[in-house]
């Protein structure tokens, strides 16, 4: 560990991505290397293809999904920053580091609300804001195993709707997305222990 | 069948229970009254001119004592059987207590007939065939099975745990126990220290294994099910070592002709004897890979060569007075890797259920020999010993947890939890290994073994049953799981899709830790160990037209299982449907709930899953074929469009299918119709979007230069928008009824990296992806796996 310390300077902009996703020097050490792992060409930054020879994803249902989210806005191109920022809305949620935070400055990537939001994108592929009753049917077919029927699905898609949504629009809002999740323990569901 | 709650046997069982009782009842009826003639009638059968003519020819005689041991033997192995099928049978008992209750249950059971018929139970078990044909199969099957990046990864805090922590318990319970002795008044002052070290040994040898299958479903993270696997592998050897070096000294005549001298021998010897073992092991892990390697025309010898030579490194380290356990396991371990390799699929299955056949049988034999031991008439009881060692046990388990992880958690890159070390603590429950070592100490020896056997039989009875059904509840305690049974629907979609989320994150983030010399050692396997052990040159095409045929299995299954139903595809997509606000009732709430609990996909154990008494369920494969079958059939249209996700997607859209050739010309359109059936499954030898070949980089082959070199112009083609469309007639119902109109996603088609999974990301899945892949088996320098899985080793 001692010598790779050295590595540290081979990452482009090191300290501002510390600043924005909060990882300590060890894990954005880490995570270089296996940014640089996965880009097996030397590109120098990783595509989807990239992505997708990750094999367990493909056996995850909502692995092509995941891997979008890691490309924002149609991009072809992954580059570090970019990957660790990803990344960093699954740092564990450090209890001192809120109470310490500067208001002023924007909220940090893991906070509750972006983890939020990071699960919200991935329901709402059109971005427009809100899960239509459509774009949750879709979801729960991915994530459901093929012996239920259409109509089923289309019936508990309807009913999640109904459920979350409040002011009868007949898709679920951001706010009402997180209304229906308050009790959950969002911080602890999307965090990822070795991202210390 | 249902069965009740705490009667695992089945009814057939108790036919054969009652079968047995009889045979006993006969063959003991038949042994007093026949002692004279019992000689007679045995000779009879292989005396053809013998010396007394018999006086006519008995139409029908029983003779038992021919087969007395064999048929006990077998008679017991299939009583347990028949308890084990009994038990899995039942839905929920598996994750209320460990199998070993079941066992020892069993043996119970045997022995209480035993006892009660008065028969004279077959001598199955003494010194020289415990170890040398009852202990080996155990050991391997361990060693063969242990998942070998989690446990090379964690080997320093494993081997400071297991290593130290079975001194720290042997002696701190040896002491405390003779300290007990010294006390008159409990009447066990003839225990000299020795003797009771050497109980300390054997009373420490921990079994926590069979526990893992109670709190495999609270999902414990990896590095603790490693922690305690990796104790359970290095435990047995670790015991078995200490106990001989004891024994040796109390071969020595008197405790106080022991001189500092011979403990700094006895110290140096228990080095040597470890190392010693853990080396011959590796020599005889690479000889048999090695051989392995020239056997592809006889592969009905290659199980025989893996289970031959994994027993001849046992032996030939016992030979030496080195541990044939750690040799064992060394060799299982080495051996693996490559064996897995060159051996044919057929073999590779054979050797893993027959390993753990091997190993179920061994062990049921050992637990009904224990219960045979415990309802007899060979007992001492003394309170105080007894009480004190349970005692004593549980607190030298507690203080060695405590202190050893404290030390190792300041090393540790993740330090185990407060709670990760009372799991520890908790599971520390004994099994056969103690039993057999206290029920082989030598009389000669121990006047008072049969205290120590009784001893050892209450540890191990209190261990298994009490801690063994707690510990369940107890890890689903610490879990502190939010039991919120009633989430709403949101929830339960939303938390399961976070999982999935975490899960697949976890995966992209990877495991990481000891990069430098995982490399390093990466890197010299690939240079000269795998040029020197694995075959070469398996005949590609076998492979590829076995994952044709697997996936023509798969889609047959899939159309008889009725999923392809086109009755799913009626209603459109775009159907704009009027947002009934309707009032669902409470149980239709109920029953989607339901539907919906149970339907939805698991998340992928990111965890190890061993199973001591059975191979991998088959579940998580299924599930996983489903989700890759789906996948991979709506893998088109956004190649073309360019994007991968093409949200809102006009209603009634053909997807039509083309087929694409990363490595050979693309067809021509206008294919026949007829071949529209088989389109995914013909084309699939080139439809390798899944398929990765995981070649080294020496033997990379021109081949696999043209594919990509192919490929990619195809990709380019795809993104430019002409792809060659073949537009099949039937492919809209086809579509239809092949995936429910999945969203096309892009896939990559020029997968044919030449490159070395094992080289970087360091995904083991051996959960699943070995099980996938256990159909479509690697071979030689080209790894071909089922979909991106590929064969990790």
């Amino acid at each position: 560990m001692g010598s790779r310390s050295s590595h540290a300077a081979k990452i482009p902009d090191v300290d501002s991505i510390r600043r924005e996703t909060g990882f300590s020097q060890a894990s954005l050490l880490r995570l270089y290397h296996r940014f640089r792992a996965l880009d097996r060409t030397g590109k120098g930054y990783l595509s989807r293809l990239d992505l997708q020879q990750i094999e367990a994803l493909a056996v995850n249902p909502l692995g092509d999904r995941i891997i979008d989210s890691f490309f924002p806005d149609g991009s072809l191109r992954l580059d570090f920053p970019g990957f660790v920022r990803v990344l960093a809305h699954f740092r564990p949620v450090d209890e001192e580091e809120d109470g310490n935070r500067d208001p002023k400055e924007p909220e940090p990537l893991n906070s509750r609300m972006n983890k939020l939001r990071f699960a919200f994108q991935l329901y709402d592929l059109d971005r427009d804001g809100k899960i239509s009753r459509h774009e949750m049917l879709q979801v729960l077919r991915l994530m459901v195993g093929v012996q239920v029927t259409e109509e089923q699905l289309e019936s508990i898609a309807d009913r999640t709707v109904q459920e979350a949504d409040e002011d009868g629009d007949g898709a679920v809002s951001f706010l009402e997305f997180t209304k229906s999740l308050e009790k959950m323990n969002i911080e602890q569901k999307m965090s990822i222990r070795i991202l210390k | 069948m249902r069965v009740q709650a705490l009667v695992p046997f089945g009814p057939w069982s108790w036919c054969l229970f009652l079968a047995t009782l009889h045979c006993c009842g006969a063959s003991s009826k038949l042994n007093r009254s026949t002692d004279s003639s019992a000689q007679r009638e045995l000779n009879v059968r292989f005396a053809a001119a013998s010396s007394q003519p018999a006086e006519t020819i008995s139409v029908f005689t029983l003779d038992y004592d021919y087969v007395q041991i064999p048929y006990e033997v077998t008679l017991w192995i299939l009583l347990a059987s028949l308890a084990k099928i009994g038990f899995h049978l039942h839905r929920r008992l598996p994750g209320l207590m460990p199998e070993s209750c079941l066992l020892i249950l069993v043996g119970a059971l045997v022995g209480a007939v035993i006892f009660g018929t008065d028969h004279k139970s077959p001598p199955v078990m003494d010194s020289s065939i415990y170890f040398l044909y009852l202990l080996p199969p155990i050991v391997l099957e361990s060693g063969y099975f242990m998942p070998t990046r989690p446990f090379f990864e964690n080997l320093g805090s494993i081997l400071w745990w297991a290593g130290l922590g079975a001194l720290l318990n042997a002696f701190g319970i040896g002491l405390s126990l003779y300290l007990i002795c010294q006390v008159p008044a409990f009447g066990l002052g003839d225990i000299n220290l020795l003797q009771n070290l050497l109980f300390g040994s054997l009373i420490s040898a921990v079994d926590p294994v069979a526990v893992l299958a109670v709190f495999e479903e609270a999902r414990v993270n990896e590095q603790l099910y490693m922690m305690i696997f990796g104790e359970a592998l290095l435990n047995d050897g670790i015991s078995v070592v200490l106990y001989n070096i004891l024994i040796a000294f109390t071969k020595m005549h008197k405790f106080e002709d022991i001189e500092p001298v011979d403990i700094l021998a006895g110290c140096a010897r228990f080095i040597i004897v470890g190392c010693g073992g853990v080396f011959f092991g590796v020599i005889f892990g690479f000889i048999s890979a090695f051989i392995t390697r020239f056997t592809q025309n006889i592969s009905a010898i290659e199980p025989l060569i893996v289970f031959m030579f994994s027993y001849l490194s046992y032996l030939v380290a016992e030979t030496l007075y080195l541990s044939g356990i750690l040799a064992i396991t060394a060799c299982a371990v080495t051996m693996k890797k490559y064996v897995e390799e060159n051996v044919s699929q057929t073999s590779y299955t054979t050797i893993k259920y027959f390993m753990k056949m091997l190993s179920s049988v061994s062990e049921t034999l050992i637990f009904i020999f224990m219960g045979v031991s415990t309802i007899g008439k060979n007992h001492e009881w003394n309170w105080a010993f007894i009480c004190f060692t349970l005692v004593f046990c549980q607190i030298w388990r507690a203080i060695s947890v405590f202190a050893l992880f404290y030390v190792s958690n300041r090393f540790r890159t993740f330090p185990f939890s407060i709670k990760d070390q009372c799991v520890i603590f908790y599971s520390g429950v004994r099994g056969a290994g103690s039993f057999s070592l206290a029920f082989l100490l030598p009389l000669s020896l121990f006047p008072r073994k049969k205290l120590f056997v009784t001893a050892t039989l209450v540890v191990i009875y209190f261990t298994v049953f009490i801690q063994g059904i707690t510990v369940g509840p107890l890890v689903r305690y610490l879990d502190v799981r939010k039991t919120n049974k009633k989430e709403s629907i949101n929830e339960e979609l939303h938390t399961r899709l976070m999982d999935h989320l975490k899960a697949g994150v976890e995966d992209v983030c990877g495991q990481w830790s000891h990069y430098q010399v995982r490399d390093k050692f990466k890197k010299f396997d690939h240079k000269y160990l795998r040029k020197i052990l694995i075959r070469k040159n398996l005949p590609k095409s076998s492979l590829v037209s076995l994952y044709k045929k697997l996936e023509m299995k798969q889609a047959i299954e899939m159309v008889e299982s009725g999923v392809l139903s086109s009755t799913a595809f009626s209603i459109p997509y775009q159907a704009q449907r009027t947002q009934e606000t309707r009032r669902l009732s409470p149980e239709d709430v109920e029953s989607m709930r339901d539907i919906l609990t149970r339907n939805m996909y698991q998340v992928r154990q990111r965890t190890l899953s061993y199973n001591k008494y059975n191979l991998q369920p088959q579940t998580s494969e299924k599930q996983a074929k489903e989700i890759l079958i789906r996948r991979r059939n709506t893998f088109r249209e956004s190649v073309r469009k360019g994007h991968s996700l093409p949200w809102g997607k006009p209603a009634g859209t053909k997807n039509i299918r083309y087929l694409s050739f990363p490595y050979s010309n693309p067809l021509p359109a206008g294919r026949d119709v007829k071949m529209a059936e088989f389109t995914d499954h013909d084309g699939s030898d080139s439809e390798l979007p899944p398929i990765t070949f995981n070649t080294h980089s020496p033997a990379e082959s021109i081949q696999e230069r043209r594919w990509t070199a192919e490929a990619i112009p195809m990709k380019s083609l795809h993104r430019a928008g002409t792809p060659p469309r073949f537009g099949y007639q039937r492919s809209a119902s086809r579509e239809e009824r092949l995936g429910r109109g999945r969203r096309a996603i892009l896939r990559p088609k020029p997968l044919f990296h030449a490159v070395d999974e094992e080289f970087e990301s360091e995904e083991e899945a051996p959960a699943f992806g070995s099980l996938l892949s256990s159909e479509l088996r690697p071979g030689g320098d080209c790894n071909l796996s089922h979909s991106p899985l590929l064969q990790r080793k």
